[in-house]
């Protein structure tokens, strides 16, 4: 988010493009390199808007929320209950009409996120503040209840999450099969990023998240009342893990109820990887993520999530505090 | 007597008396289990308080003393009870398998804990969290992948030494109305190693050293101005906590003879002994064994409580789903939010001030 182009710190970013080209002699077949980048970058922008949130939540009040995950499976078990309702449109061979049916499962999800964040907020960490021990065992407790919520209204067991029609099958670009639910959630990817670049960028409201994150007591002491900033960032968090859930659900094509837990594991990575509190680090490290899991789900298929950990270990070893720490 | 009780307890006495009358019970219930309460379901779960002691305590000595949660301690429970199932499976049945598994257990414990410390405390105590959560996740899929190894989902099931294993007997003759099996011996076995396990966390926690990772966790600035290493002693409690969660890991093969991932590295049990240390009391080493017992009878037995309850309440569907014994949690985690907003000392702390 640094407008300041010469004192851009450009040598994380270009670790994305990097990883690209160094695996690409070990996959061989271009096309086969084609489909791995379109998947991993689909995956990265997935877990970019679910992992943004939770890292501005922790750059702008140093909470970090082990809970995140929740919303990520309430979204996604929304989107199961409203697109089942709707299966004459998500049917429909027309991809305006299947789109008629994911938008609404996708406002509605980021909705009952973002409103369930309103109460995990107030109650359960707001009371918690400034002490991380409690932070971390307050919010994991939330993620148990929560997760048995989930398990009281929608079962405990895995339920599918077709893709609608149109959104199904592959476009060929040369050689290389790409599946047409990657394309959708890149685009839907780069448009949240947009946004949220836009916003925190562009708009007064930005400046004073992106200046609470660098010194919160300063824009305390000049009038602005930085907790309810911090509740709107917190409420837009789940409702961005929301969505994050909806579009991860369609991407694996079922939910689990601990699904929050599994992608949560993924999201640390990420912001670690990324720098707590960065959200252009989020998104590299996120990009990172995804690149690295479809890369080594093709070539080790054993070694997915060790290959994270490594990366992740790897990064730790050059910048100890993530590739863009906050100077805190 | 008084004097030999305070060393053995390394002056750290329980300074409440219910407090004392509950740990006397816990320990005459647990030393008189077989003949008390007979029965192959009871002795199970005894000998199960018996492990979560020793696991609960090394937690404790970390997250309560050391002030740093970790979500590996079921990562080390599951090393060492691999390390007893794969020398067992590998070398046929004997202390020698015992002997070699656990020590390699150890050191992978030790290599490991040391690793996750240098990479993440010397940062801050927050990345440790996370990183122990993202290693302990990938430990548990590479434990069910590399299956010519671990036995992969299934798991493995293997042979004790003969003395330990159920078809040995002391004699045709019950002593105390109890047939002397290996059964026993083994229960016995693991009641004298849980004891010995136990005083001596008690005497690491009472000691020069322990008293240094209280003053990091009540105050990290203070202590490193004074001269303390944090680093260094946040990662010594670390690697401590897990050598003693490996020997728990131990135990748990001993007697269960077999070990896959759901028995010893699941985020179940990592979610158990969090909540056992809580609402026994953080930072006590007393809760663990308190906290330890009540939540393995509760989980034992209050299920089945639950169970008439939501039967009762056939009636009204969603109060029938919520009071669903497969619900427990759900249950346990509210209650886990309220003692760590109310009550944050837990059974134990509460215990102590009132007086």
């Amino acid at each position: 988010m640094n407008n300041n182009m010469t004192d851009f710190d450009w040598k994380p970013l270009a670790l994305v493009p990097l990883l690209a080209l160094i695996v690409a002699p070990f996959i061989g077949s271009g096309s086969t390199w084609l489909t791995l980048t379109v998947a991993g970058l689909a995956m990265g922008m997935i877990i970019f808007i679910i992992a943004s949130g939770l890292t501005l939540v922790f750059g702008l009040m140093d909470v970090l929320n082990f809970g995140h995950g929740v919303f990520i499976a309430l979204g996604a078990f929304v989107a199961t209950s409203v697109l089942g309702s709707m299966a004459d449109y998500t049917n429909s061979d027309s991809l305006v009409d299947n789109m008629l049916a994911v938008l609404p499962a996708m406002v509605i999800a980021m909705m009952v996120a973002g409103a369930v964040g309103l109460a995990f907020e107030r109650f359960i960490v707001r009371p918690v503040y400034g002490n991380h021990l409690k932070q971390i065992l307050i919010t994991m407790g939330g993620m148990i209840i929560g997760e048995e919520m989930i398990k009281v209204i929608w079962g405990p067991l895995q339920i599918p999450l077709p893709l609608p029609q149109a959104m199904r099958g592959s476009i060929f670009i040369g050689d290389a099969a790409i599946e047409k639910y990657r394309l959708i959630a890149v685009v839907v990817g780069v448009a949240v990023f947009a946004v949220l670049w836009w916003v925190l960028a562009r708009t007064k409201v930005g400046l004073l998240i992106r200046a609470g994150v660098q010194d919160r007591e300063m824009v305390e002491s000049l009038g602005y009342r930085i907790k309810r900033l911090f509740i709107g960032v917190f409420v837009v968090g789940s409702a961005l893990a929301g969505l994050g859930g909806v579009m991860w659900g369609l991407y694996q094509q079922s939910v689990v109820p601990q699904m929050g837990a599994q992608v949560n594991v993924l999201i640390f990575i990420v912001i670690i990887i990324g720098g707590l509190g960065s959200t252009t680090g989020a998104l590299i490290g996120a990009l990172l993520v995804g690149l690295m899991a479809n890369y080594t789900g093709f070539l080790v298929p054993k070694a997915a999530l060790f290959s994270n950990i490594a990366l992740m270990m790897a990064i730790l070893l050059w910048r100890p505090q993530g590739v863009y720490a906050l100077s805190k | 007597m008084n004097a030999m009780l305070n060393k053995v307890l390394s002056n750290d006495l329980p300074r409440s008396k219910v407090l004392a009358v509950l740990l006397i019970a816990l320990v005459v219930a647990l030393a008189l289990a077989p003949f008390v309460f007979p029965g192959a379901k009871a002795l199970s779960v005894a000998a199960k308080i018996l492990i979560f002691i020793v696991l609960v305590a090394s937690f404790d000595l970390l997250l309560g003393y050391t002030g740093i949660v970790s979500f590996a301690q079921t990562m080390f429970f599951g090393i060492g009870a691999y390390g007893i199932a794969i020398a067992s499976t590998r070398m046929g049945p004997g202390w020698g398998a015992i002997f070699v598994g656990l020590v390699a257990a150890l050191a992978l414990s030790f290599v490991l804990a040391l690793l996750v410390g240098l990479f993440s405390l010397r940062v801050r105590a927050i990345f440790f969290s996370m990183i122990t959560l993202a290693v302990a996740a990938a430990f548990q899929t590479l434990a069910s992948q590399l299956s010519d190894f671990t036995g992969g989902e299934d798991g493995l099931t293997f042979k004790m030494p003969e003395i330990l294993s159920p078809a040995w007997q002391l004699s045709e003759e019950p002593i105390l109305g109890i047939t002397i099996d290996g059964r026993i011996v083994c229960y016995y076995f693991l009641f004298v190693i849980a004891v010995v396990l136990f005083l001596a966390m008690l005497r690491i926690v009472n000691s020069p050293f322990g008293r240094t990772l209280q003053a990091i966790r009540e105050n990290e600035f203070r202590a490193e101005a004074i001269g303390y290493r944090v680093v260094y002693f946040r990662t010594m409690s670390s690697i401590l906590s897990a050598l003693f969660a490996t020997l728990a890991g131990a135990m748990l093969a001993i007697w269960l003879r077999y070990n896959g991932p759901d028995t010893s590295l699941s985020f179940e049990i990592m979610l158990d002994v969090l909540l056992i240390v809580v609402i026994g009391g953080m930072g006590t080493i007393y809760g663990a064994a308190i906290g330890a017992g009540i939540f393995v009878v509760a989980q034992s037995y209050l299920q089945d409580l639950l169970k008439l309850a939501s039967d009762a309440a056939s009636g009204v569907s969603w109060l029938a789903a919520l009071l669903s014994p497969d619900r427990w949690l759900l249950w346990l985690g509210v209650l886990f939010v309220l003692s760590v907003y109310y009550f944050p000392t837990g059974i134990v702390g509460r215990l102590r001030h009132q007086k």
